[in-house]
């Protein structure tokens, strides 16, 4: 809950007031997020540049088990977020890969993210981080540190990253707490200028907004793809966002 | 007295007829410390604790329109500030007492009765959770959270995780004030007896352990992993200043607590958490925060009890005591009554609190409803808790009351009793 946004926002916000407002998905279930939610100080300069040179767009994703749909991985908001870029961004090629390391600490995932940066060469990292260490209550402090140092060996390494924080989760909020996991995620990407997606707060905006219940019992993956499109799009946007570029390059 | 810090807590009645009765030439006799004279409940406490038991159980359901009627939403502190500071108040009080009239080994034998029924409450409050975990873990299913569920792992060894919470080493998330309380209550008689030597020693040390705790980054691990949420050899400095307070300390801070300038400070100290926690809640304006003064400034943890916490906590307390005078006539309107009934029974009525969140939980979840059903569940949790306060004090000064005991004997400590 403490975006840290600087005068960029003000204007963002009156630009936002004036023109286009919250974004609404074309077709799909109402997931609106309010502009606030994706507004960020930190820019994506190579991806940027990326754009600019009309060069392909690598990205990367890495996460844990909340990355992914279990049998349904074409419906997770990784591949959503593909689909959306590529939408946005007809001209160059977006090649996405997606490495999910299920029951992985931030610290365990650390390790070995420089080494798949080296493989994969993206332009730009997501990573998907907190659940995990929120479960095993990880010391928060040592959580700081861990993500702290692999943003800046991400950042030595050569590309951007955006971090993406916990899934909202009312019906485990007695027993996860994530409170403490989401304001470290959040110190760190001020302290690196590092896009946050908020995907927390974003989620508990839906449920409040009633777009989703998501203290509901379900069964099947229904809503889980109906969620994940919604945040594979509004990553999507965010990351444009972030990458600044004027209106008419995005086509 | 007894009844003060421990509403039922067990003591029989007897022995707090017999403290009650010696309470005067304690009062005289005692050495470094000082205990209030007055026999007068001090009803401020009661109030305020009985407020901190109802907003923790609102803080610990999901979000709803009452959560905003809580303070952590307007300041850094929240209401487990109030409930350690009083906690260690009444304790001091009435231990401190006992320490005076019956000597050391009593008061702490007593203290460890206590500290016995808070682990007996945190164990069953433990079972209740197993139960609820246990329903959900089976019954709850939605692949969107198919990793979070994974919390429910620890039923898949409950050998080890039964026994490490016996050990309080495996907490689950709300039930964390129950241990810190059980520890720092495990060192009272030794704070109540460095208070009797010097008191502001005793403060000072405590000052000293919070600040090496800082320093040396000390806690208490937990199962599977982790920490202590509320690191006891920082929290136990809210623990110790209430026992100081408690014990003249008060008294003796009431010229600075009078002074203009101390309001001054407080105020300003309480606009400035405010706006700060504006910008949480509404991250439009937290373009107006200077980034180095956030950099500076968070996170601002809990389970350390960040200094600005405690300042927080230390400004609202002397802006309440500067406002609000121990003989406002509010205090015996029948308006404030639930609370104070509350604040009287504070182990059961906290204990339930937590059941009442975990029960609440599972109602919304059960029956998916909307933010009108979360209000009604919290209204009714509070409403759950005034009633079952009433009941107990019923039990005291009725049901339990023995024929050798008169009425009119029990005195003002026992006002709250039978008449809401």
């Amino acid at each position: 809950m403490r975006p840290l946004f600087g005068a960029a926002l003000g204007l963002t916000l009156l630009a936002g007031l004036a023109g286009g407002g919250p974004v609404r998905a074309q077709d799909g279930p109402p997931c609106e997020v309010p502009a606030y939610l994706l507004t960020t100080d930190s820019t994506l300069s190579r991806v940027a540049d990326a754009i600019r040179n009309a060069r392909p767009l690598n990205v990367l994703v890495v996460g844990s088990r909340s990355s992914t749909i279990a049998s349904s991985e074409a419906s997770a908001y990784p591949a959503k977020l593909q689909e959306a870029l590529k939408e946005r961004l007809p001209s160059i090629p977006v090649n996405l890969s997606v490495e999910i390391q299920g029951g992985k600490t931030a610290e365990d995932t650390a390790g070995g993210l420089v080494k798949l940066v080296e493989a994969k060469n993206p332009t730009l990292v997501i990573w998907q981080t907190g659940t995990v260490d929120a479960m095993r209550s990880v010391d928060p402090d040592d959580f700081r540190g861990a993500v702290d140092e692999a943003v800046v060996a991400l950042q030595k390494s050569g590309t951007d990253v955006v971090m993406v924080n916990l899934q909202y989760s009312p019906r485990t909020e007695t027993m996860i707490s994530a409170r403490p996991y989401l304001d470290n995620m959040r110190v760190v990407a001020q302290q690196h200028d590092v896009p946050l997606f908020d995907r927390f707060a974003i989620m508990r905006h839906w449920n409040e907004a009633g777009d989703f219940d998501l203290f509901s019992n379900v069964h099947g993956t229904d809503m889980a793809k109906k969620v994940h499109a919604c945040l594979g799009r509004a990553l999507a946007k965010f990351v444009l966002d972030a990458a600044r570029l004027a209106p008419a390059q995005q086509n | 007295m007894t009844s003060i810090a421990d509403p039922i807590a067990g003591t029989p009645l007897g022995e707090a007829k017999a403290s009650h009765a010696k309470t005067d030439a304690a009062a005289v006799s005692a050495p470094a410390i000082t205990l209030p004279v007055t026999g007068e409940r001090e009803l401020r406490l009661d109030l305020f604790r009985g407020m901190a038991l109802w907003l923790i159980f609102v803080d610990h359901l999901p979000t709803n329109i009452l959560t905003w009627f809580t303070i952590r939403n307007y300041g850094f502190s929240d209401a487990t500030e109030i409930f350690i500071f009083i906690s260690g108040y009444t304790a001091a009080f009435v231990y401190g007492r006992a320490m005076l009239e019956a000597g050391f080994v009593v008061a702490t034998a007593r203290i460890m009765r206590r500290v016995w029924q808070i682990y007996v409450a945190h164990v069953f409050l433990f079972t209740i959770f197993l139960a609820e975990i246990s329903y959900v873990a089976t019954r709850f299913e939605n692949p969107l959270y198919s990793e979070e569920m994974g919390i429910m792992d620890f039923l898949k060894q409950p050998d080890v995780t039964i026994i490490q919470a016996l050990l309080l080493r495996f907490r689950p998330v709300n039930m964390d004030v129950l241990p810190l309380y059980i520890v720092l209550m495990l060192f009272l008689p030794l704070i109540l007896w460095l208070m009797k030597w010097r008191a502001d020693v005793a403060l000072g040390l405590s000052v000293l352990l919070y600040a090496l705790t800082w320093h040396f980054d000390w806690y208490l691990t937990a199962y599977p992993s982790g920490f202590w949420i509320f690191n006891p050899f920082c929290w136990q400095l809210l623990f110790v200043f209430g026992a100081w307070c408690a014990l003249g300390g008060a008294a003796r801070l009431s010229r600075l607590l009078e002074s203009r300038i101390t309001l001054w400070i407080c105020a300003a100290y309480l606009v400035f958490a405010f706006f700060v926690t504006l910008t949480w809640h509404l991250p439009q304006l937290s373009f107006l925060m200077p980034k180095r003064l956030e950099q500076w400034m968070y996170p601002i943890t809990k389970t350390d009890l960040d200094v600005l916490r405690f300042a927080h906590f230390l400004a609202l307390a002397a802006l309440t005591v500067r406002f609000l005078p121990r003989d406002w006539s509010g205090l015996k309107s029948r308006w404030l009554r639930p609370l104070i009934l509350c604040g009287q029974h504070s182990l059961e009525i906290f204990c339930l609190g937590v059941f009442l969140a975990f029960a609440g939980h599972f109602v919304l979840a059960e029956l998916s409803g909307g933010a009108l059903l979360h209000a009604l569940v919290s209204v009714l949790g509070i409403l759950i808790m005034w009633g079952v306060a009433w009941v107990i004090s019923w039990y005291k000064h009725s049901a339990d009351k023995g024929a050798s005991r008169a009425k009119a004997g029990v005195g003002n400590a026992d006002m709250a009793g039978g008449s809401v």
